[in-house]
């Protein structure tokens, strides 16, 4: 898998990671040789086989519609790096 | 009281840099909260002990960094399961320890401040992610810690420093309060001298909590300390685990361990994972992918240091995450982000979880012909600092005996077993079927009544 400049780029993008032109071109190498030994995996028949995301069997754990207490909003808020009036301030959203 | 006043006066003198915080306070309001129910009677094995908890698992009121510059600043108004556990127990929690930033690496290097250094050798890692954890059990800094195991992050460094570390089976014990890295992998191992130490806090953290959906509603007796009669027990052998790659000197400890085993009655049998060479592979596309899923939380919107709010949303996200991760950090984000990114879901992520399941059918095959899987912990003893440091696929393939347990959801446990040619300890790693992690820490108690390795100190 050819790892060019534009795809470390999008990857950033997606990933909300803004890249110095040094780490640009270190991820490139870096990436490509981690993702070179990653094809040995092309090797290993599939076909068939039930991927696996979770190894319990424990399905969808659910509970009761009960109101129970998670966290008050003073502690909610309490690492919050900019509040205003019991709010988190920032940057404008709306155009 | 006096106890817990000596393991923080050597943690203020430790020059490993163990710890992220120490909690001096809270430490000293425990101990005589546990003094005066020793004195009333009680006899909880816990009450009084110090522990050390690895800072990626929250402490209500405690500073809780996961070694990372983005949370250097952040306080949980919350404990997490594990801690309640500790303090219902009467436990004495002294502090946070190091760990690589945000459980990624297999060194403690890659800590915000610093890395830790190895109590038998200061100029080597005490292995990673969670050095600091091993660091302070090897140098007496507390009693037994926390860790966390995502591809071997409580084995490895156990192995590394020359304790006893249990991955438990995936489920037995609650992620609540876990800064999560890989929800399918990780697991909160209990670390200590013994086999012994470990199963006790083991049974005190394990158990089913409702705020961890992937906990599993299981009734548990207390785990025995007896031991465990090894006639009649299998010990299966995988070739795969002894192929290139293993130094000799860790092949010679962990084979010598096996043949104690042998002679305390267990028989020796070759089983075959033939799809355990992937492994690495497999675990580096998943684990990356869950963790770019996981870490897209920290946007220094709620919590966290915040950077480039000056502008616009998507530059503060950018600029906060960019000034707010390690390399190693970005590195995994950026791989699981591709992973999982369309046009290359199928040939990775899918491909990767269809090996997975490969993975787990060859560990219940091999579990049909014996009891429990024997191997090294590590292929090679603790390296130097600075070493590999430039290479990171080097390090992953380090990783190689550990990954299989968290991909299969297995319980896995490392024990001392000898000491390789630099003087430096050697892991033993015993892995059992799902929720028999008691056969592998009676097995563990057995080898450690009929040899010396684990009371050898730095």
């Amino acid at each position: 898998m050819k790892i060019t400049q534009d795809l470390v780029l999008h990857v950033a993008k997606l990933a909300r990671l803004k890249l110095d032109p040094h780490e640009l071109e270190k991820f490139k190498k870096e990436l490509s040789s981690i993702l070179e030994y990653m094809d040995v995996l092309h090797e290993v028949n599939t076909d068939g086989v039930n991927p696996t995301f979770h190894t319990n069997s424990t399905t969808n754990a659910l509970r009761d519609d009960e109101v129970w207490s998670s966290q008050s909003k003073d502690d909610a808020l309490s690492n919050a790096p900019k509040l205003l009036d019991g709010c988190i301030v920032v940057p404008r959203v709306i155009e | 009281m006096k106890a817990v006043e000596n393991f923080l006066e050597r943690i203020h003198a430790d020059t490993l840099n163990a710890f992220v915080s120490i909690d001096e306070k809270g430490a000293a309001r425990a101990a005589a909260a546990a003094g005066k129910a020793i004195e009333q009677g009680e006899e909880d094995l816990l009450q009084g002990i110090p522990i050390a908890v690895k800072d990626n698992i929250c402490t209500k009121g405690i500073r809780t960094t996961c070694s990372s510059n983005i949370l250097k600043n952040f306080v949980p108004t919350y404990d997490a399961h594990v801690t309640e556990m500790l303090k219902r127990r009467g436990a004495v929690i002294l502090g946070k320890t190091n760990m690589d930033e945000f459980a990624m690496g297999s060194t403690t290097t890659t800590s915000n401040i610093g890395p830790t250094r190895n109590p038998w050798d200061a100029s080597k890692t005490p292995g990673g992610s969670s050095g600091g954890s091993a660091a302070a059990v090897a140098a007496g800094l507390c009693a037994a810690a926390l860790g966390s195991d995502t591809g071997g992050s409580v084995r490895q460094p156990a192995s590394f420093c020359g304790i006893t570390g249990l991955k438990p089976t995936y489920g037995t014990v609650s992620r609540f309060g876990l800064v999560a890295f890989a929800s399918s992998l990780d697991q909160i191992g209990p670390m200590g001298r013994t086999a012994r130490d470990v199963a006790v806090l083991y049974d005190a953290i394990r158990g089913h909590d409702k705020r961890d959906s992937t906990s599993v509603p299981r009734e548990h007796l207390p785990t025995s300390l007896d031991g465990l009669d090894m006639h009649g027990i299998r010990i299966g052998v995988p070739d795969v685990f002894f192929s290139e790659g293993l130094a000799h000197d860790v092949e010679r400890a962990v084979r010598h361990a096996i043949s104690v085993f042998r002679e305390l009655g267990a028989d020796i049998v070759t089983v075959d994972l033939p799809h355990i060479r992937y492994g690495v592979a497999v675990y580096y596309i998943i684990a990356p992918a869950e963790a770019s899923s996981n870490l897209a939380r920290y946007d220094g919107v709620r919590y966290g240091v915040r950077h480039g709010d000056e502008k616009d949303l998507f530059d503060m996200y950018c600029e906060t995450r960019a000034h707010g991760f390690n390399s190693e950090v970005k590195r995994r984000i950026m791989l699981g982000t591709y992973a999982l990114s369309a046009g290359y879901y199928d040939a990775y992520y899918r491909k990767a979880s269809q090996v997975r399941t490969l993975i787990i059918e060859d560990f219940r095959r091999a579990f049909t012909h014996c009891d429990i899987i024997a191997g090294p912990t590590a292929p090679i003893t603790a390296f130097g600092l600075n070493e590999m440091v430039d290479d990171p696929l080097s390090i992953y393939l380090l990783d190689i005996y550990t990954i299989p347990a968290n991909l299969a959801g297995l319980p896995a446990l490392s024990i001392p077993c000898g000491f390789g040619d630099e003087g430096m300890p050697v892991g033993l790693q015993l892995m059992a079927p799902a929720f028999r992690d008691n056969i592998i820490l009676g097995a563990a108690m057995t080898f450690q009544d009929h040899t010396r390795f684990h009371e050898v100190k730095p």
